[in-house]
């Protein structure tokens, strides 16, 4: 059973847009990927954005997370206007407040599990010792304590996008975000990748992931669903 | 090592035949760079160095010729001679006769012979056996065999060892087979003369022996004097040869800058083409870096996209990829540096045995400073190469290179 529930009586609001749109140039053609979005997600949530092929998800994630710009609206993460940032100050900003997982891992092939989760300590200028021990503790984390010197060639699937998971925890971001994170992953896999999820949420960390797979999409605490560059419905269910 | 060089060091090592064959590619560029360096420096400093060999720093010869450059000889030597060692500002003057004696009952028929004064002789080093007397030993008698000091070619070519003795001749009538005046001499030195090829053989006699030999004519010559201005630096250098060209009308003084300059200007095609092959390796290194890196940056747009996102700055890809630049020159000049110390010893020595050229002559050089330079030059050269593909792979748009990646 599913229930919708305003974000914001949740408690405080980490990501809010207001009115977002989103249009960019491909060819002689004008796509309009986001068309007014009105949104908010509070602290600790666990949401799913999902929707058919080109329904615009993530082009909302990537604005979510402030590596794109509205064309008009506002996108405010943590209070800040992200369109306002310059690239130094967005960069930073994703750094220290923001966690990227891709559907393809991407993680760098010639260093080690351990390496990969430090790279984004590293730029937030820890020291070796610190960032060390820290991606040891997240490796341990998402299970993968004894795997840490192994090269992204050396895990499995699975594996590597727990590895992203570990780097897109390090700097204890406020908001995760995460792309498609089971679409390269069998069902078996994709399966422990979700509880690994559920175990962050019940953590505290505000997860948003988007999936065009609707029985992934109900293991969050909160569907969203677009189509075309709408919001068509933004539905809750009781717990992750 | 820094997160960005394990990074960029990590990446170098991703496609490690492409990474090995730029590397030889930029040793091989350095190499060839070093070489012409070392070969357009190498023949002048080492004609300055032969020049200076005993601190000589002017030549004197008979009037519109260079020394030995014919067989003119000055008439008067000694009061030419004596004229310039009682000139204070200079130290020390060294005349030298040349002249071809021959041989009769050896295995050649002749052998260029110079008479100097052993005690500021600048042509030769002793490397052993007895030196020739100085010319104020006035002891020997008239019938005493001559000392000679001659070079491994002339031993290796005669057959003759230190302590023998041999007949030397002049006046030679090839028809009549007939000499003007012959003299024993006796083989007590072995030297390395510095101006005359290692293959000729020479014999060094005493300078008043080899006139009296030469007969009457030769009694007052001399074909060249060194003289060595007791102030080393190039203006007293070339006071002092405007004295001699003032005072002494029937000489041409030369000094060594001069000749040094003179034989630049012979070479200077040689230079030339040393400049345009270094010019062209430097080009080489650039290309290849350049071209390396620009493609190792085309296939990690995706990476770098996602770098980018989880925030590393631009101007962390910039140097991280300049860095993978700078990682690939300097380990390909190290490298050329070897490759090049090795091939200019080879090159060298297979000029050194072209014949003619004297013994001391390096055609390759190593000049530390000159070598440091342009290899310096080519690292800065191919760090910069790494600017552009830095700077566009800094530049990377985000969201679309994700998406490209994504869709490929």
């Amino acid at each position: 059973m599913t229930h919708s529930t305003p974000a914001g009586s949740r408690g405080e609001v980490v990501i809010r847009c207001e009115q977002v749109q989103r249009s960019y140039r491909m060819g002689d053609a004008l796509v309009q990927a986001v068309r007014g979005i009105d949104l908010e997600i509070a602290r600790g949530e666990f949401a799913a954005i999902t929707g058919p092929s080109g329904c615009g998800k993530s082009t909302l994630l990537h604005l979510l997370g402030a590596i794109d710009a509205p064309s008009s609206g506002r996108v405010l993460v943590n209070g800040r206007d992200t369109a306002q940032l310059g690239d130094t100050e967005a960069t930073d900003f994703r750094l220290r407040h923001i966690g990227f997982v891709f559907q393809r891992f991407y993680l760098m092939p010639t260093l080690s599990a351990q390496e990969n989760v430090e790279l984004p300590l590293a730029e937030a200028g820890m020291d070796r010792r610190a960032r060390r021990a820290r991606a040891a503790e997240l490796l341990g984390y998402v299970g993968l304590g004894d795997r840490r010197d192994h090269r992204p060639t050396q895990l499995s699937g699975g594996e590597q996008q727990r590895v992203a998971i570990a780097r897109a925890l390090a700097n204890r971001p406020a908001l995760v975000l995460a792309d498609e994170p089971t679409g390269e992953l069998d069902a078996a896999t994709g399966e422990r990748l979700l509880e690994l999820f559920g175990q962050l949420h019940r953590d505290g960390t505000t997860l948003v992931f988007v999936t065009h797979d609707t029985v992934v999409a109900n293991r969050a605490q909160r569907v969203i669903r677009l189509l075309d560059g709408r919001v068509s419905s933004d539905t809750r269910h009781g717990s992750a | 090592m820094s997160m960005r060089a394990t990074l960029a060091f990590a990446t170098l090592r991703r496609n490690p035949a492409r990474t090995v064959l730029a590397v030889l590619g930029i040793a091989v560029a350095a190499a060839l760079l070093l070489d012409m360096v070392m070969l357009a420096t190498g023949m002048r400093e080492s004609f300055r160095s032969l020049l200076l060999t005993r601190g000589y720093q002017l030549r004197v010869s008979p009037k519109g010729t260079l020394p030995f450059d014919s067989e003119a000889t000055i008439d008067g030597a000694t009061a030419i001679v004596t004229a310039l060692r009682a000139n204070p500002d200079i130290r020390a003057v060294s005349p030298g006769l040349g002249a071809t004696l021959a041989l009769p009952g050896t295995r050649f028929p002749s052998v260029f012979s110079l008479g100097l004064e052993s005690d500021v002789q600048g042509d030769y080093v002793l490397e052993g056996g007895r030196d020739l007397p100085p010319p104020s030993d006035t002891t020997a008698s008239a019938a005493a065999p001559l000392p000679a000091v001659v070079n491994r070619a002339f031993l290796l070519r005669s057959g003759l060892q230190l302590g023998d003795t041999l007949t030397v001749a002049s006046g030679v009538d090839a028809q009549l087979r007939t000499t003007a005046r012959a003299r024993v001499v006796v083989l007590t030195g072995e030297g390395r003369f510095f101006y005359v090829p290692a293959e000729t053989p020479v014999m060094a006699l005493p300078l008043r022996d080899l006139r009296t030999l030469l007969g009457s004519a030769y009694r007052d010559r001399m074909s060249v004097a060194m003289a060595e201005s007791r102030r080393g630096d190039s203006a007293s250098v070339e006071a002092v040869r405007r004295w001699i060209a003032q005072t002494q009308p029937r000489v041409t003084a030369i000094s060594t800058e001069t000749a040094i300059r003179q034989v630049e200007e012979r070479l200077s095609y040689f230079r030339q083409l040393a400049f345009v092959l270094g010019a062209i390796s430097l080009g080489i290194g650039f290309l290849l870096v350049a071209t390396l890196v620009t493609l190792s940056v085309n296939e990690r747009r995706g990476e770098i996209a996602v770098l980018r996102a989880i925030g590393t700055q631009k101007g962390g890809v910039l140097r991280q990829v300049f860095l993978e630049g700078f990682m690939l020159s300097g380990t390909g000049i190290a490298g050329g540096l070897l490759l090049g110390l090795v091939t200019a010893r080879w090159l060298n020595g297979i000029l050194r045995d072209f014949p003619g050229l004297p013994a001391a002559f390096d055609f390759f050089l190593w000049s530390p400073e000159a070598a440091w330079k342009s290899l310096l030059l080519l690292l800065v050269s191919g760090t910069l190469a790494g600017l552009l593909p830095a700077w566009r792979a800094a530049s990377i748009p985000i969201v679309r290179s994700l998406r490209e990646d994504a869709v490929g």
